[in-house]
């Protein structure tokens, strides 16, 4: 075979390589939405998160804008501190309310941001104050039936 | 009847052996490959043939089950998701299984018997006609002018191959469910975007692939370059190459696996 014909099909298939690499990047991972270059940190102790994992997606009013990083266990106040690594494009305000909420059914538990109204921003380090567990079944139930009795 | 069972430890002992001598014999070889690597990197023009063997006649074969794989994981992965009404992760359930696991494994599986298996036939048949030792009078190493580029030609050809095989599968996936099925277009690919991480998946599917390519083609050229100067030598090195490289793969996927998602859900 030519030289220069092999040269040209060895080039068309690096080529379709990295526009196949492009495409899992972009559209398969959807790289652009959340690039973790460009992040700062926030962090939140939950008195129970149930069943949230590292990676679960931060979100508020339903877009991702970050995700959890670390969990870790806190000797000192007995409850968990959950690191949040933040898309930079987005800022909330001092008093955000953080929840553990779950996606569906069954579906898994991620972390919902509610701006509140202050003036100042939460920046890199900075720690979420007002925070919200996650509801646990046998805790509900549990409740349930207390405030049955106590109505009898 | 004891000297039956004497012998079968012997004959165990004697396997070990020559297994653990066979073992360090290829990574010499495999050191010896890479030390003599600055000629294909300084004639690029060598690679680039290869890369032609191994790489672009390899694009069928992956193109095509690609597609078949995705298009199975779709048809399969919807019959069992829309008995818990989740068929909308369908597009999570096909990019997560081929990202992480069947694009790198599945596309390896085909390069060793596709290139693999051809690099060590094309290296065994120029040591059984003597071609090597030819190379070797004219003062021409045959390591560096025939092993080398075959090798680095495997190790670039590779992770682009793994790449393409996943992106098919995706749109085989894609084909079925969404446009024979009819599963909606917007959850297919929304709800794989937010699944699939770009460091975690891709990245590391990536890198599995990459460990992949030097894994297969290493054994390739070893086997070729070391295969008994015969008929049936050749044979069977070029057998070897295919079923020692597929073992060599499901094993270090799996530690590779082990590393990458420990403690990832």
């Amino acid at each position: 075979m030519q030289r220069t014909t092999m040269d040209l099909w060895v080039g068309l298939f690096v080529m379709a390589g990295i526009a196949a690499l492009m495409v899992l990047s972009l559209k398969v991972g959807n790289l652009n939405v959340y690039n973790p270059s460009q992040s700062y940190i926030l962090t939140g102790n939950f008195e129970n998160i149930g069943g949230l994992k590292v990676r679960a997606p931060v979100k508020s009013a339903g877009v991702v804008v970050g995700r959890v990083t670390d969990i870790q266990f806190s000797t000192q106040t007995y409850d968990a501190i959950v690191t949040m690594s933040m898309d930079s494009r987005f800022i909330f305000p001092k008093d955000t309310f953080a929840s553990i909420l779950t996606s569906g059914l069954l579906g898994e538990q991620y972390i919902g941001l509610a701006a509140g109204g202050d003036e100042d921003m939460l920046k890199d380090g900075d720690k979420i104050m007002k925070t919200n567990s996650a509801m646990v079944l046998e805790e509900l139930i549990g409740r349930f039936l207390f405030d049955k009795a106590a109505e009898d | 009847m004891f000297r039956h069972a004497l012998s079968a430890i012997q004959n165990i002992g004697h396997r070990v052996i020559e297994g653990i001598w066979r073992l360090g014999h290829a990574s010499r070889f495999f050191i010896l490959v890479l030390l003599k690597s600055g000629t294909s990197l300084r004639r690029f023009g060598l690679v680039i043939r290869e890369l032609y063997f191994t790489g672009v006649l390899s694009l069928i074969i992956i193109v095509v089950s690609g597609l078949f794989v995705g298009m199975v994981l779709g048809l399969q992965g919807y019959e069992t998701l829309q008995k818990y009404g989740s068929e909308s992760a369908v597009g999570t359930l096909v990019a997560l299984s081929l990202v992480r696991e069947l694009g790198p494994v599945v596309a390896a599986l085909l390069f060793a018997s596709r290139a693999g298996s051809a690099i060590t036939a094309e290296i065994g048949l120029m040591k059984a006609t003597e071609q090597l030792a030819a190379m070797g009078m004219m003062a021409v190493d045959p390591v560096a002018r025939v092993v080398a580029p075959r090798f680095w030609s495997g190790v670039i050809s590779m992770p682009f191959l793994a790449a393409i095989f996943s992106v098919m599968g995706v749109y085989g996936g894609y084909l079925v469910t969404v446009v024979f099925i009819g599963v909606d277009e917007g959850t297919y690919w929304s709800q794989m975007q937010s699944a699939v991480d770009f460091r975690f998946d891709i990245l590391n599917g990536f890198i599995k692939s990459c460990f992949f390519g030097v894994a297969v083609t290493a054994i390739a050229v070893f086997e070729g370059y070391d295969a008994p100067p015969t008929a049936e030598g050749v044979s069977g090195a070029t057998t070897r190459t295919v079923v020692t490289s597929s073992l060599v793969i499901l094993g270090l996927d799996f530690i590779l696996t082990a590393f990458m998602f420990r403690g990832v859900s």
